[in-house]
């Protein structure tokens, strides 16, 4: 196992009960109704709202709170609904640094299929390119004080390991 | 937590980063670091010591010399966190998504 380059890429499958393009909207446009409400990034601190995925190539993908205020978290890089028994296919970008805040010049691919299986749709996640993460990290400890940081978040997953 | 922070600060350094990616070719001596980069051996010893404490890579002896290589489970404590929320979020996503199913017209429910 010597010689690859870690980390890993992080992959992840589930069945869903429900078709390949319910699948995808619930995914997609629904996202607000299943993310994790304290996974926010946001300064305000303003609990999340929505999570909005502009459905096309080069949408964004963003929180908003509900006082309004937005936090970007990443793009669309590839938007390919499910047609007919078709698969899709969606490709997110997660550009959130070392630090935990949104950089532009961050990519960490998110790729998500939808393939349809007799009982429903399998739901492939790989979550690639984590190695990236830990390149713009040099002040960590900006982390729980900065803007769009993932201080909940951390907090959260601090509990949940604890 | 303060795990995964260590990893995360420990990659913040470029020259750990550089070690780091000699690495990822394959087990290297401290010697053999040294060899490639503007570093003296004891600057090097010490980053890898860093790199070590978060997790990062491991050493074991070889002869009379350390050798060092990235820990498979590398960058371990970000990739564990991030394969835990994945976990939760799909799970989370699964949920709504069946539900969706049950209730075809369900929009914007607070």
């Amino acid at each position: 196992m010597s010689g690859i380059i870690a980390p890993a890429p992080i992959r992840k499958s589930i069945r869903v009960d429900t078709a390949p393009a319910r699948a995808f909207e619930a995914f997609t446009a629904g996202m607000a109704r299943w993310w994790i409400k304290t996974r926010s990034i946001n300064p305000t601190k303003s609990p999340i709202k929505d999570v909005i995925i502009e459905p096309r190539a080069g949408g964004r993908w963003f929180e908003r709170g509900e006082d309004g205020s937005e936090c970007q978290w990443g793009k669309v890089l590839a938007w390919e609904p499910p047609a007919e028994q078709r698969g899709g296919r969606l490709l997110l970008a997660w550009q959130i640094d070392g630090q935990f805040r949104f950089d532009p010049a961050l990519v960490t691919e998110i790729e998500i299929r939808f393939i349809p299986i007799e009982s429903g749709t399998r739901v492939e996640l790989e979550h690639r390119q984590l190695e990236r993460l830990g390149e713009k990290s040099a002040d960590i400890h900006q982390l729980f004080d900065s803007d769009c940081g993932w201080s909940a978040l951390l907090e959260s997953f601090a509990k949940a390991t604890a | 937590m303060a795990y995964a922070n260590a990893a995360l600060t420990a990659l913040g350094d470029p020259t750990r980063r550089e070690i780091f990616e000699r690495l990822a070719n394959g087990p290297l001596s401290v010697g053999e670091i040294a060899h490639t980069l503007p570093v003296s051996r004891p600057a090097v010893s010490q980053h890898l010591q860093r790199l070590k404490e978060a997790g990062l890579v491991n050493d074991h002896a070889e002869g009379n010399r350390r050798v060092y290589r990235i820990d498979p489970a590398g960058l371990g404590a970000i990739r564990q966190w991030l394969d835990r929320f994945w976990d939760d979020a799909l799970a989370a996503f699964k949920e709504e998504a069946e539900k969706d199913t049950k209730h075809p017209r369900r929009e914007e429910q607070a």
